[in-house]
């Protein structure tokens, strides 16, 4: 009896300590490569050539691939995550730079910049099936957990435009704040936090009306209003605290997503872009394009632990379990 | 005297409303509002060449509005607004102040003027312009932002005295402080060389020799012999020009008696936009400008690009064509003008001038952006540069 309890405590340490030892993916704009990292063992294990300006990355519900936008390919690129190797391309349209997956993984939507378009694409057939005129620049896109939506953020337009995955038509525009450039929904598809990079600030829309109910403005002390640049935008899937990557003001804001308070300020890498939980949600990684590593931050603790030199420009990252 | 164009509105939005109705399945049936943009210039005689490397560009400016104003009805057509910009080009030997007054008539609040200093006051003078909000998107003088400034005018690039202080945030940054003034014989160089001493006595920096090029502008002679000859003076660390035309300041850097950089018109300068500048989204308007342009932006384009786009802004955001609503809203603190250089741009409210940051570049690399980390301000680091709000002697009553 005791000797089984003591192997079923062995067996637990053993979980956490080793068996959750993901794999994170993290694209170098400036050495068209992918680094792979193992971030509990807090090193790079390889960099791999990827293509032209790699920058969105994303993994597919099943772990079995990644997307990469190889912006100057002007594709984006479907890699085996076990092999690393190039098993097939999309048709994403010129320059992709972010995009998003829908829930089932069987739909891809990829922001245009330079044509003020969205491009949707069937994965499976490999095929662009529709492109959706949106406003000037648009860049932050996402679909939301009950694959309703599609919320698309032009950048010099200022509005989000929520597209509706059925007709692929948009339905209605929200006008934002200055430079509107990531956004997420919550896991309940409720609301959609949305970062204005010339504001400084994190709307909070409702799904249901479409209007900002809540707007928080960043104030790092220290830091000038001008440096604080939110980006990145996540919300662990309780709903409790929500996480903003506030670019070269180096820190990662920690937000409470029930009162909204902003709880605290981490301070990572330089220009701090993009950001993914670990599958369990325990840690954070930032992807930090002029500083060249990634921070990893453990998230019951509330502090950076590791920081992680992957190469030149990390833009992206994604996780696999 | 905005009668007749209320009356004209009422039609126009009920006839398009229906129109609306019935083309479109879209839930914003909202009835399309106006905005009517002027843009007035004048043809510019074409200067005599430096050499033949670069062509002489005829429509600085006007390429840039156009595609603002493609980007304002992109953002139109989901609030219902339709921007509409009208182009008045006078040319070289027409008058400027008749076509103003005969063509540019009450439909159209808004006037980007891209005209030399003289005639932009002289056309912001008149009674016709009163009732309108000019867009200065050429001129770089402190005169018009100062003593000469004017309530309907807003200034779109930065002055002389801007460029001189990024230009001297930077060289006191790499401690080049002793500067060899070079002036050239035209007016705007005495102006830059103003603006010059007034940036070394702010930034604490000192004029060590200053000297006005009387050389032939021959670029055989000059390049060879006068150069190495003329800048045989005391000990400098760096030699600052001032001469806007390009008539000699492209000579001097390689050919100095002593090994020192060249600084201010050449070699390295300040701009509002230059190509080499890629950051913060700027990729991608050198991209869809040179796609529709088929050359490089130029300073005119950007000026002209960020007048039609405040115009837009203020429009989108206040779902208004009244110029009396759009101009309070352009000075309000809600105003956050995306210019691809990293801050949101605004007009400062003593001026008129827009603050900016402002670009140092080489002809082929960006070497700065000023304000130069380090340069503090209580209110905002981009008021480091130019007439702050205690220096300005603008008295306008707005």
């Amino acid at each position: 009896m005791m000797k089984k309890n003591v192997l079923g405590l062995f067996l637990t340490v053993a979980l956490t300590g080793t068996a959750q030892a993901e794999t994170v993916f993290v694209t170098l704009e400036k050495d068209n490569a992918l680094a792979v990292v193992d971030p509990v063992a807090g090193k790079l294990v390889k960099t791999v050539e990827i293509g032209q300006r790699p920058r969105g990355i994303a993994i597919s519900p099943d772990n079995k691939f990644l997307y990469v936008a190889t912006s100057d390919d002007n594709t984006i690129k479907i890699i085996d995550t076990e092999t690393l190797k190039e098993t097939g391309k999309l048709p994403s349209g010129e320059d992709p730079e972010t995009f998003a997956l829908n829930p089932a993984g069987d739909r891809l939507y990829v922001s245009n910049e330079d044509d003020s378009q969205v491009t949707v694409i069937d994965i499976k057939h490999k095929k662009a099936v529709k492109q959706i005129k949106v406003g000037v620049e648009p860049e932050g896109i996402t679909v939301s957990p009950d694959n309703l939506w599609v919320a698309s953020a032009s950048e010099t337009t200022n509005m989000v435009h929520w597209i509706d995955t059925k007709t692929n038509a948009i339905v209605e525009n929200t006008l934002v704040d200055p430079r509107p450039r990531a956004l997420s929904f919550t896991a309940d598809s409720q609301q959609l936090w949305v970062t204005s990079e010339m504001a400084g600030t994190l709307m909070i829309l409702d799904v249901k009306t479409k209007q900002i109910v809540k707007s928080i403005k960043f104030d790092v002390q220290g830091v000038t209003p001008d440096k604080i640049q939110p980006v990145g935008v996540v919300i662990d899937k309780d709903r409790k605290r929500g996480y903003v990557a506030l670019g070269p003001a180096n820190r990662v804001a920690v937000i409470n997503a029930q009162t909204f308070e902003v709880e605290k300020y981490l301070l990572v890498g330089q220009r701090v872009w993009n950001l993914a939980f670990s599958p369990d949600q325990k840690r954070l990684y930032t992807t930090n394009g002029a500083s060249n590593d990634i921070s990893l931050i453990d998230l019951e603790a509330q502090t950076v632990t590791k920081s992680i030199g992957v190469g030149t420009y990390p833009w992206g990252v994604a996780v696999k379990p | 005297m905005m009668r007749p164009i209320n009356l004209f509105f009422q039609v126009t939005v009920k006839f398009l409303f229906i129109i609306h109705l019935f083309s479109s399945g879209l839930v914003y049936a909202e009835a399309k509002q106006t905005i009517n943009i002027a843009y007035l210039t004048q043809e510019r005689k074409v200067p005599p060449p430096l050499s033949n490397l670069d062509a002489f560009i005829p429509n600085k400016g006007v390429l840039g509005s156009e595609l603002a104003v493609a980007d304002n009805n992109t953002t139109g057509q989901f609030t219902g607004q339709q921007f509409v910009l009208k182009k008045f080009i006078v040319p070289l030997d027409g008058n400027v102040v008749d076509a103003f007054n005969k063509e540019i008539d009450d439909q159209y609040p808004y006037v980007v003027v891209n005209l030399p200093a003289e005639l932009t006051n002289k056309i912001a003078d008149l009674p016709a312009a009163k009732q309108k909000l000019l867009f200065d998107a050429a001129t770089i003088d402190d005169a018009l932002r100062n003593e000469q400034c004017r309530n309907n005018v807003l200034h779109l690039l930065p002055s002389r005295a801007m460029r001189a202080d990024a230009l001297a945030q930077y060289m006191m940054k790499k401690r080049w402080n002793k500067w060899f003034l070079v002036v050239g014989a035209t007016d705007e160089d005495r102006l830059f060389a103003d603006a010059i001493r007034r940036a070394a006595k702010r930034f604490g920096m000192k004029i060590v020799e200053e000297k006005a090029w009387e050389h032939t502008y021959d670029a055989r002679r000059t390049a060879q012999s006068d150069v190495a000859v003329f800048t045989q003076v005391d000990d400098y660390d760096v030699l600052v020009v001032a001469d806007e035309q390009g008539q000699f300041g492209e000579y001097l850097e390689y050919r100095t008696w002593s090994a020192r950089p060249v600084i201010g018109t050449q070699g390295l300068v300040a701009t509002a936009w230059h190509r080499t500048h890629e950051q913060w989204g700027a990729v991608q308007i050198q991209n869809r400008f040179k796609d529709q342009a088929g050359r490089w932006m130029e300073e005119q384009d950007y000026g002209a690009y960020l007048a039609v786009r405040a115009i837009g802004e203020a429009a989108t955001r206040t779902k208004s064509n009244d110029i009396k609503l759009l101009k309070d809203y352009i000075f309000s603190d809600a105003f956050a003008l995306q210019g691809y250089k990293g801050n949101p741009l605004s007009f400062r409210s003593w001026d008129g001038q827009l603050r900016q940051p402002v670009l140092l570049a080489a002809p082929r690399s960006l070497v700065a952006v000023a304000p130069i980390d380090g340069f503090l301000h209580p209110k905002t680091e981009l008021d480091t540069l130019g007439y702050d709000q205690p220096e300005s002697t603008c008295k306008w009553s707005k």
